[in-house]
């Protein structure tokens, strides 16, 4: 079973098209949207949830207020400033890291469980597909793509598929450590653009670090084809497999609004054909690796 | 006056617009232009400044006095992060830099004090100039996880030496968690981008209920601005969201934005229309 993450440094490069659509062209998989802050593939791959989980994340210190006598220790202590001069604990700020807990002279704070947000277990067209939401202004991303990717496992091993198709975070941050780390193979998309080439080479080393086998994707080559060449020479300089160039085609964007993966939108676009073909690519790689 | 640029989705345009409002600003008001995509900054490729200054962001990270040490094991208790592991049969204490959050309570609860501080590199400060416009920018090292905290020291450091009615512009990192709640929290008024697609209002939907939930105001502008998708104005109708400004999707923009150039540069138009933007916002934040 080969669990695959599709990332990109750079939001907006087009990620969840690729996602979506080697979620179709995958035959036998579990899916999994690891990108829990602003969760977009359900728009694609419309899932009908069977199982839905409440997320906890890190406990947020609550002051009781009627005992509390004001002493300030709780302010100073706090390095995230998550408490207010007049000892609110903006739950937003506050990391649930015990500080205030266990310095409270009076013992006056308590640890209070916090809902973070939910995961949920879903049926696709598709199959199976794993995925969450982050509650609003919430942190601790990386905990609840752990979780989506341990439930991913658990499915996919329990119903022996081959491949977990993961549609990752943007950024190189905590959930994207967190989507990638333990992975053998990757998928990188990027986008013809100085913005794009500049992500990209934080996302190497970040697969670098994790000692991550990268297939690069150019989309929208054609916007820039000069920045497109540099693009593909420089990441297999940096040892990924180049996989290829998606142009831009407006049917992309068309089946975006329509809300379907684009590989089943139209049967005859420039599109669909250029996306198999990259997945075909992927296949033999990999059938080979095996 | 400071104002975050953001989006819940990424890849909206939050830098191109960010750094275009910047350096057209600069022209009339002192301006700086604050990179907080600490994961990702791209500002600089837009403002292109001349750098003036580097220095390494970081945050205390615990060390150990083995001469005060008996691991006992508290500090492995309190951590809430399981940051530290005392491994007493070897007479060691392991503490994961990548797990720790610096939050100090393993220090502060050492019955031995033999727990110090010394900083940890998490990143790098960048200071630059161009013309007028003063331009900071964070970036996280490779496989730090302290996002949040390296905005909260680039937003400090930000602060430090205001000019006189001067403006700053956040650049705020995507998404609707706590990086991005820090990177609006410092803002007096809000400009949320978007684009006309479902992932678009998907997304905007999130990022405005941090917004609210934050009590700014705020406002959104429409990237990429094209026909066929009808909901997002419908949704912004109904929210009685104010659209301050519309950008056309238009391949030369796209273009140009692949080659790194700010609106202005494309057409000298755009400095009047974010002047008459700046001068929008005042009003409403005055009101």
């Amino acid at each position: 079973m080969i669990e695959l993450a599709i990332v990109s440094g750079k939001g907006g490069t087009g990620k969840t098209t690729v996602s979506a659509s080697f979620s179709v062209l995958a035959k036998n998989k579990i899916i999994a949207d690891c990108d829990v802050d602003a969760p977009d593939l359900h728009l694609l791959l419309k899932p009908k949830v069977n199982i839905k989980k409440d997320f906890f994340g890190m406990k947020k210190a609550y002051i009781n207020k009627d005992s509390c006598i004001e002493c300030g220790v709780c302010i100073d202590v706090c390095r995230f400033d998550a408490i207010s001069p007049d000892y609110v604990v903006d739950t937003a700020l506050c990391e649930g890291c015990e500080v205030c807990f266990t310095q409270c002279p009076v013992k006056v704070i308590e640890m209070r469980e916090n809902k973070a947000g939910e995961y949920f277990v879903s049926e696709t067209p598709y199959g199976k597909m794993v995925h969450g939401i982050l509650g609003v202004g919430e942190e601790n991303s990386g905990k609840l793509v752990a979780i989506i990717r341990n439930v991913a496992r658990y499915y996919a091993q329990k119903e022996k598929v081959d491949y977990i198709i993961v549609d990752g975070p943007p950024g190189i941050g905590c959930p994207v450590n967190s989507t990638l780390s333990g992975l053998k193979y990757a998928v990188g998309v990027t986008e013809p653009t100085e913005s794009g080439l500049s992500d990209l080479e934080r996302l190497m080393e970040l697969f670098h670090h994790f000692k991550i086998k990268p297939f690069i994707i150019i989309n929208k080559s054609d916007l820039n084809p000069e920045m497109s060449e540099k693009i593909k020479r420089k990441s297999i300089e940096e040892g990924a497999i180049f996989l290829g160039e998606i142009p831009f085609d407006p049917v992309v964007v068309e089946s975006l609004k329509m809300g379907k993966p684009v590989v089943i939108y139209e049967k005859d676009s420039k599109a669909k054909k250029i996306i198999t073909e990259l997945w075909k690519k992927i296949e033999d790689y990999l059938s080979r690796k095996i | 006056m400071k104002i975050t640029v953001t989006s819940g989705k990424g890849g909206t345009g939050k830098t191109l617009i960010s750094t275009s409002l910047a350096l057209s600003l600069s022209k009339k008001y002192p301006t700086t232009y604050i990179d907080l995509d600490v994961e990702e900054p791209n500002g600089y490729i837009f403002i292109k400044p001349d750098i003036q200054k580097k220095e390494p962001i970081t945050l205390p990270f615990p060390k150990v006095d083995y001469d005060k040490c008996n691991f006992c094991g508290v500090c492995q208790e309190v951590c809430a992060y399981n940051a530290i592991a005392v491994l007493s049969f070897n007479n060691e204490v392991k503490i994961f830099p990548e797990l720790c959050k610096s939050c100090g309570n393993c220090v502060l609860n050492c019955p031995e004090k033999a727990m110090f501080e010394v900083p940890r590199e998490i990143g790098t400060l960048t200071y630059g100039k161009r013309e007028n416009l003063k331009f900071f920018e964070g970036k996280l090292n490779i496989s730090e996880v302290t996002t949040t905290s390296a905005i909260r020291i680039v937003k400090k450091k930000s602060l430090e030496d205001i000019r006189d009615g001067e403006i700053l512009i956040y650049d705020s990192p995507p998404g609707a968690s706590c990086p991005m709640v820090e990177a609006s929290k410092g803002g007096d008024y809000i400009i949320l981008i978007t684009e006309p697609t479902p992932f678009g209002l998907f997304d905007l939907r999130i990022a405005v209920g941090v917004v609210k939930g934050l009590n700014k105001k705020f406002g959104v502008i429409i990237n990429k601005e094209m026909e066929g998708f009808d909901e997002l104005y419908e949704y912004l109708k109904k929210e009685n969201i104010k659209v301050l400004l519309k950008i056309p999707f238009e391949r030369r923009i796209a273009e140009s934005y692949s080659k790194g150039k700010t609106l202005s540069e494309i057409d000298k138009e755009w400095e009047d229309i974010f002047l008459n933007l700046y001068n929008q916002i005042l009003e409403e934040v005055n009101d």
